[in-house]
């Protein structure tokens, strides 16, 4: 009862809290700060239409960098909790029931289309709404799919790391070259910032979406092939 | 009537997931429902974050043929909150995925997903 | 106009949704739900004129965490019934 009571009372005060932050909130009539800078400055700086991607991959890289790097991290802890569980228990197989005709046909026909998908997408992410982390979540889910439609086919992790690894190395040798040959670290003018609006533009960022892009996708393909792999708990 | 605005929508109703989340993270016994609780919060923080940015009668951050590219400072909402927005979510997927791994984990010891069943740490 | 009346219905959804969530005592109803709330958050945002977010939530919140949610609940509920 008292528990209650102290919950309720929790939950009053931090409505009330809420009440105040958006009673005091003022709607803002114009950009600020900056923000305003971004939507000045990105499309003659960085030639990338989308906005969003320009602070996303350029000027706040290093926090891509480092969400990436908690992604990662993820998927190897994930992989060595699992993995401390499989041990020592591979003699008893695990039994799938098989997929409905329906399943394997049209997964058959999806899954390349939904790759191509993912791959637009973060090609795409200089100029349309998506990007590598869109992009990545669209093939992992292609992934799904294949696994839904045939449970009993083995996925190489060997595989998915070396994705993962190029895709690392690359983002961070685009990061370096950038130091080298432009202002800083992730700067996109190492390359002919191009012809604004059209797929091959906008300097680096494309290639450095595309690696993103394939970073996400292993990882996420990598935490779901380890929770398949895992055991039923009896 | 004035009250009623997008923008103050957006803020109710992230501040009565946020609440919910809280509250279900409280009181609920099972891990999987303290994890939705989560996951509940996870997107109140987001819908606030998209809803601070938003501006009225403003278009998406993108230059494209609809949107002048010298007055896109006057057209186009706040890009820094969106940027921010898109990091907390794949990065709440992470701590969704590492929580339930570690509920796979207990569930192994116990066999029991009701939380008041762990006490190895009470004294 | 019709943005804020549709963003009122919405609203309330979530809001009914996130309780259910919280309240059923049927997980994979409550899994359902929160992808749902996920689903009709990610419309809210392309109202709010963010349609990265929308893709991002669209993609990861309502699409793989669910998957990952009936993953880890499957593996429970084999010996539970």
């Amino acid at each position: 009862m008292i528990k209650k009571v102290f919950i309720f009372v929790l939950l009053l005060g931090v409505g009330s809290i809420f009440l105040s932050l958006s009673d005091n909130f003022k709607e803002q009539k114009e950009l600020k700060g900056i923000g305003r800078y971004y939507a000045e400055n990105a499309a003659d700086e960085l030639g990338a239409a989308n906005l969003v991607t320009a602070v996303v991959v350029t000027y706040r890289g290093l926090d891509t960098l480092g969400e990436v790097s908690i992604l990662f991290l993820t998927s190897a802890i994930l992989g060595f909790i699992l993995s401390l569980k499989k041990t020592g228990s591979e003699d008893d197989k695990q039994v799938f029931l098989p997929a409905s005709e329906i399943l394997v046909t049209a997964s058959k026909v999806m899954i390349p289309i939904i790759f191509i998908f993912g791959a637009y997408v973060f090609i795409n992410g200089h100029l349309t709404p998506g990007g590598g982390f869109q992009g990545g979540a669209i093939i992992a889910s292609a992934i799904v799919l294949s696994i839904l439609a045939k449970p009993e086919s083995k996925i190489s992790h060997s595989f998915i790391s070396t994705i993962e690894s190029i895709a690392g190395i690359g983002f961070i040798g685009a990061g370096i070259l950038g130091i080298v040959l432009a202002s800083g670290f992730l700067d996109n003018r190492i390359m002919e910032l191009g012809t604004f609006g059209t797929l091959i533009s906008a300097g680096a960022i494309p290639i450095i979406y595309i690696f993103v892009g394939m970073k996400v996708g292993a990882e996420l393909t990598s935490i779901l092939v380890n929770l398949k792999e895992t055991k039923n708990i009896e | 009537m004035q009250y009623l605005t997008l923008q103050n929508i957006g803020f109710a109703t992230g501040f009565i997931l946020i609440l919910i989340g809280i509250w279900g993270f409280l009181t609920q016994k099972n891990i999987i429902k303290i994890i939705i609780s989560f996951a509940l919060f996870d997107t109140g923080t987001h819908l606030l974050l998209v809803a601070v940015a938003y501006i009225k009668d403003r278009t998406a951050p993108i230059i494209d043929s609809s949107v002048n590219s010298a007055n896109a400072v006057n057209e186009i909402v706040d890009p820094v909150p969106h940027a921010l927005a898109l990091t907390a979510i794949v990065i709440g997927l992470g701590i969704t995925a590492l929580m339930l791994t570690f509920t796979l984990k207990l569930f192994k010891h116990k066999k029991s997903l009701d939380i008041t069943k762990y006490k190895d740490l009470k004294w | 106009m019709i943005y804020i009346i549709l963003s009122v219905f919405l609203g309330l959804f979530i809001m009914v949704m996130a309780i259910v969530a919280v309240q059923t005592d049927n997980l994979k109803v409550a899994i359902i739900a929160t992808g749902i709330v996920s689903l009709f958050a990610s419309i809210m945002f392309l109202i709010y004129a963010a349609p990265d977010v929308a893709m991002t939530e669209a993609a990861i919140g309502s699409g793989l965490s669910t998957i990952i949610f009936f993953y880890v609940l499957n593996k429970i509920r084999k010996s539970n019934d």
